[in-house]
Parts: C-alpha cells; structure tokens; sequence
C-alpha cells in the first residue's frame, strides 16, 4: 500500500496562544511548535498499515521552510520519504486541498490520511475538500472499537483494515450518539480522530535515519495552483474571560449557593 | 433577494436532530442581517416525517429531497444532492449545524461549490453584503472575525451560541424536489448506537462530567446524573482509557455544551476540556488540588474528594425536593 500522510505545523497544545494587541495575529515569542496531534496519530496509521500489507508511507506539509521540522518528525517516526510544497503567506482550504490534491496525483496513493483537524484553526475541513476535488470517498473521524489501553493497540494492530479483495477500507467513525462503520473504495481519503490509536515516540536512531530520507520540495507554482485567498481574516480577539469563582468550604454551602443564588437547582 | 439555504439533520431513529433548530436560527439572523430569504432542506429516505417540525421556523420554504439511496447518510451522496439544490435556487449562503454530520458534509458541499467556509460560527456581524462570521480557534483561546469571498459562502453554526428556532406550525412552504443522486464509492456498513435513557448531552440543561479523577468508576457521577435528570459528559482522558463512550468526550475535539449547570468532578480543566464548556451558565469544579486550573472558570469550587463530594451533593439535593 502507499499512504500519503499530511504534517502540518502547529502550536504545541501545552502553549499559551495570546492574541496581539492591535489583533492581525498571536504572540510569537516562546511559542513551541509541533506536528498537528492528528497529523501525528495518521502517520502511526499509516505505518502500522504499510507493516501489515508492505508499502511505502510518504508525508506532505505546505508552508515555509520550518516546516521541514515537521516533516523530519514523521520521517524519524519511520515514514519513507517527504514532500514539502514551499509557501509562505496565509492559505485557505480551497488552497490547501488544491495544493494536497495535486500532490496526490503526482504521487497516486491508495490512501490519503490526514487529521479531522488543525489544532489552531480548528477547521475540520481539509479531507473532506480533498476528497470532493479527487472524486475520491472519505472516511472521517477514523477511530477504533477498542480502546487505547485495548491488546490490539499495544500490538499495534491499525483500526483501518483492508477488505478480503484489498480494493476497499473498512472504517470504524465516531459520530453522534455511536460509531459508524463505512466501507471505502480504494483509493480514499481517512481522516484521523484521536481515539485511532497512541503514536509512536521517534527513537534515537529513527531520528538519526531521519536525517538522511529524501525531502522534495515544491510549489504552487510547479503544482500549478493559485493559492490567492478566498478568506479574509479581519480580527482577532481574545474571549471574555469568566467572572472569577469563588470556592466553598462544603457540599451544604455548594448547594445553598446552586439554588438561593445561582438558581440552578 | 439573496438566498440562505439551511440543511436540517434527521438522526438514525427518523427524528429531527435538535441541533438543527439552533442552526435555523443562525440561518434566520443571516438572513435578515443579509437581506435575504431564509430556505430548508432536509433529505432522506422520509424526510417528510420532520418536516412539519420545521415549518414554523421562519423559513420561506423547506425542501424535502427523498430519495431510497439515501436512507443512510453518506457525505458523498448527499453533498452532490445538497449543491445541486443551492445552485437551483442560486444561494448565496449553505448553512448547517456543527454535528459530527455537520462536520463531515459541509466542507464536501463547499468543495463542490468552489467555496471558501468558516466552521464552528459563533456570531454573524455586518449587514447586507458586508456580512461576517466570527469563530473560534486555538481551542477557544481566540475569535477570529472572518470573512468569506467566493459567491457562495458556507457555514457551520456552533449550537450553543444561538437559541433554538421555535419549531412546529407555521407559514413555510413545504416543497418537494428529486435529489440528484450521484453513485457513491462507500458503502455504509452499519452504525452502533450508544443508547442511553438521559438527556442529550448538547441539549441537556445539566451536564455532570468526569475526569481521570474517577479513575474509571462513574457510579456516583451517574447516581447524581439521576437525581438530576443530567447528561454525563467526560474529559478526553476517561473516553481514551475506554471507561465510557467517545461521543461524551467534551472539549475543543470533542463536543460543545452550554448547560446551565455543569459539573466538573476529577477534571484538571486543560485549556482543551475548557474549550468544551466555558459557555455554560454556572460551573462547578470538584477537585483535590486547590490549584486545579478548573477553578479558573469555576463559579463554585471544592476542593476535596470527588467520592466523598458527589454522594453528599445528591443527599443534599433530593432534601431539596
Ligand atoms: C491569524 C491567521 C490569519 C489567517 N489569515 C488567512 C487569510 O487571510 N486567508 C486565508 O485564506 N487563510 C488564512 N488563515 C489560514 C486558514 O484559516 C486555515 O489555515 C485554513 O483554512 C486551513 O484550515 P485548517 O488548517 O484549520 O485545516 P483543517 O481542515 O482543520 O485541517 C485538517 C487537516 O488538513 C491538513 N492540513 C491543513 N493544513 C496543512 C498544511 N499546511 N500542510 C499539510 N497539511 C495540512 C492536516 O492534516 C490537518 O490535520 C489564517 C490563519 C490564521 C491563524
Ligand atoms: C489534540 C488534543 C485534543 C484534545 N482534546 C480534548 C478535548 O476535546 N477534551 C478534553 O477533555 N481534553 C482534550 N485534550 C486533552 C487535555 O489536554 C487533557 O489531557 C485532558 O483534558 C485531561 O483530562 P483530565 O482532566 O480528566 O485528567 P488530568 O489532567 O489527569 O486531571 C485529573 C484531575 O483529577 C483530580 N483528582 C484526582 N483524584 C481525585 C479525587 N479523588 N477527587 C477529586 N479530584 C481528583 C486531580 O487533582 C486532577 O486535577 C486534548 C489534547 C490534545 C493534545
């Protein structure tokens, strides 16, 4: 099988975002940053796939050359090679599935597999632009039955399973009130919710092998995409924060002040 | 006069997903900060089962589109036969609920409009063709004032932020049109549901929710739950460990609630469980360790046991009856 894997670059989830006082972005200075988490669980997927059925697991991230970060990151996971599309400056979706798309038929894997969402913009929309462009089915929200403490995660057996045939994907979904099961023809696009499985750590010498794995670099221009935004970001601005709480000292105060002053109860 | 297309959501059982109301009225408040007209649609094998529920909900009109291939949902046939509906009646705005189907066939819908989209709003702002969105990112820790530029916009509503539309009689026109259905590469192979008797958690008025704090055991939680009549949610770590069902999880991945009361009992309260429900009315955190940043967003806290706490808190409130 060949799986292509998306990495984008992200704040660390530990980090405080601050938004900038005049609101044209966030406050830069001590921030972490680290593979998407969803990102990170797709290419486990994508590596307990290829040790299961033999393959090739090839990662993609779009932006400027820090990204290569993220990239190497997946690469020390164990991932074959990389793909890097060279862009600076704010892109959209339409811009990022167009830029993945075209990645995608240079590269035509069996799967695509990337996160149900960016952790900083919080879309949760890229996967399904891209199956859309593709003509391709779509499987989201990728989760397993059992859970992350389960024998088949500590076996690492992946959630997604290729029919009898190897022409399709069985996908088990999280979804309102239960789990949905879909069956994908091949080649489809997955994405990744957080219960699919526990990603690896890089070990020292995947990190070392890391070093010397093929990274390509490309760009809209060369994949042929106009990446103009169709999204304007006007303003951002912090929430308001809550009124500060008080605490109280037992069940009898709690529940005099659900009901007298609250009115909660 | 510029068109709002809302798409209303049927769950499994045939009923009409509540969530949809709160996207209707989002629909609603577009529509007149645009100047437009405010359209249904619903599609399904029996669409028609709802739609009386939908017809007093300020809307010009509610389309139904029945087709048998699509009794069970599939974003590949349903966002063809949702564009094809929005290119007929020209619309300017596609609109619909942030539930997990929400999620899934919105973005489908706008690819196959060549259409920019802004997930999760939680205001609409401007007027006429200056219309904005505002969203959240960074797990709630920014609102960003955004906005779209190709002709046709598409959207998901955070439920929480606007009241549900009244539901039941009323003046929309209730049309009837053949969905175009497109042949899928997936096939749906079953769907399990997780039955509970309590309330929705996304609708319900009192949430009580645990952490790693339980160390798994959730009898207390749901004893209180009972007297209560509230939903149970839970933090990313109890739904990872399997101790109870994914769909619980509340938080910036997981789903958005705004009870009036919400219990939090063995939650730290990280910035991604916050997330989740920084918008309910009064928060009360039970935790250990006085230091918990729970207690940040926290109306009322204890510090204490959570097993010593909540048995006590259901004695006390059943007094109360
Ligand atoms: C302050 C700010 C200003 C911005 N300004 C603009 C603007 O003016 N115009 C504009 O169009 N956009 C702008 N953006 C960017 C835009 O909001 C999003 O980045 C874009 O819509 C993609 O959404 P997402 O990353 O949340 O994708 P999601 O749909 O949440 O991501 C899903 C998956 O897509 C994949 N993916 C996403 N991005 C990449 C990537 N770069 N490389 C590899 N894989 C990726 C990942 O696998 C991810 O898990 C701005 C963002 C910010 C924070
Ligand atoms: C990509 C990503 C997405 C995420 N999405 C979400 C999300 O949507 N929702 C979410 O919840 N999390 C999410 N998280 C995880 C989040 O960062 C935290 O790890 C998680 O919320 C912690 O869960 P917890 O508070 O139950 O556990 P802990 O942080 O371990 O807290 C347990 C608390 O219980 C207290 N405690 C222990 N015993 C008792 C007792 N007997 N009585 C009272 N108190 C006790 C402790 O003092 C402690 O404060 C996400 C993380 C990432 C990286």
């Amino acid at each position: 099988m060949k799986i292509l894997v998306t990495a984008k670059r992200v704040e660390d989830p530990e980090s405080k975002i601050k938004v900038k006082p005049d609101g044209t972005g966030i406050v830069q200075e001590g921030l972490k940053y680290k593979i998407n988490p969803f990102d990170e669980i797709g290419v486990e997927e994508g590596l307990r796939l290829v040790a299961k059925h033999q393959g090739e697991v090839v990662v993609v991230s779009i932006g400027g050359k820090e990204v290569q970060e993220q990239l190497r990151h997946a690469l020390a996971m164990g991932a074959h090679r990389a793909v890097w599309v060279n862009h600076t400056g704010p892109l959209d979706q339409l811009a990022i599935a167009g830029l993945l798309q075209k990645v995608t038929e240079k590269e035509k894997p069996d799967l695509v597999i990337l996160g149900k969402q960016s952790i900083d913009d919080d879309q949760n929309q890229v996967g399904q632009y891209l199956a859309e462009f593709l003509g391709w089915g779509q499987a989201t929200f990728a989760s397993k039955v059992e859970s992350l403490e389960s024998e088949q995660e500590k076996n690492k057996v992946p959630a997604v399973t290729l029919t009898a045939d190897g022409k399709a994907v069985r996908v088990v979904r999280e979804v309102d009130n239960g789990l949905a099961t879909l069956e994908c023809q091949l080649p489809a696009v997955v994405t990744t919710d957080l219960r699919l499985n526990q990603p690896r750590y890089a070990s020292l010498p995947g990190i070392m092998k890391a070093k010397s794995k093929p990274i390509e670099e490309l760009t809209p221009a060369k994949l042929g995409v106009d990446v103009t935004p169709a999204i304007q970001v006007l303003k951002l601005s912090s929430p308001p924060a809550r009124k500060a709480g008080i605490k109280v000292p037992d069940v009898a105060a709690l529940v005099d002040k659900l009901h007298n002053e609250a009115k909660v109860v | 006069m510029p068109i709002v297309l809302i798409v209303a959501e049927q769950q499994p059982d045939g009923n009409l997903r509540k969530a949809s109301l709160n996207a209707i009225s989002a629909g609603k408040q577009l529509a007149d900060k645009a100047g437009a007209e405010l359209h249904l649609v619903l599609l399904g094998k029996e669409p028609a089962k709802v739609a009386d529920e939908l017809k007093g909900s300020g809307a010009k009109a509610v389309h139904l589109g029945a087709a048998a291939e699509l009794e069970h949902y599939l974003a590949e046939t349903y966002a063809p036969a949702i564009a094809a509906l929005a290119q007929e009646l020209k619309a300017d705005y596609v609109g619909m609920a942030s539930t997990a189907q929400g999620k899934d066939l919105m973005p489908r819908v706008a690819a196959r409009l060549k259409s920019a989209m802004a997930t999760d709003i939680t205001a609409i702002n401007g007027s006429g063709a200056d219309v904005t969105f505002t969203r959240p990112m960074w797990a709630g820790n920014v609102f960003a004032e955004v906005k779209l530029t190709t002709p046709v916009k598409v959207f998901t509503v955070r439920a929480t932020e606007f009241a549900a539309a009244a539901g039941g009689q009323g003046a929309a026109e209730v049309k009837t049109f053949a969905p175009k259905v497109e042949a899928s590469k997936t096939k749906f192979v079953e769907f399990k549901e997780v039955k509970s008797a309590r309330p929705e958690l996304t609708e319900a008025r009192v949430v009580i929710s645990g952490g790693r704090g339980t160390k798994g055991d959730f009898k207390e939680i749901e004893a209180l739950a009972d007297e209560l009549g509230a939903a149970v949610g839970a933090s990313r770590a109890v739904c990872d460990a399997g101790w109870v069902p994914n769909d619980l999880q509340v938080g910036q991945t997981g789903k958005v609630v705004a009870p009036a009361l919400y219990i939090a009992a063995g939650i730290s309260g990280a910035i991604q469980h916050l997330a989740g429900m920084k918008s309910s009315k009064t928060i009360v955190a039970i935790n250990k360790d006085a230091e918990a940043p729970i207690f940040q967003v926290a109306d009322y806290g204890i510090v204490a046991d959570l097993f010593k706490v909540l048995p006590e808190l259901r004695q006390e409130l059943a007094k109360l009856k």
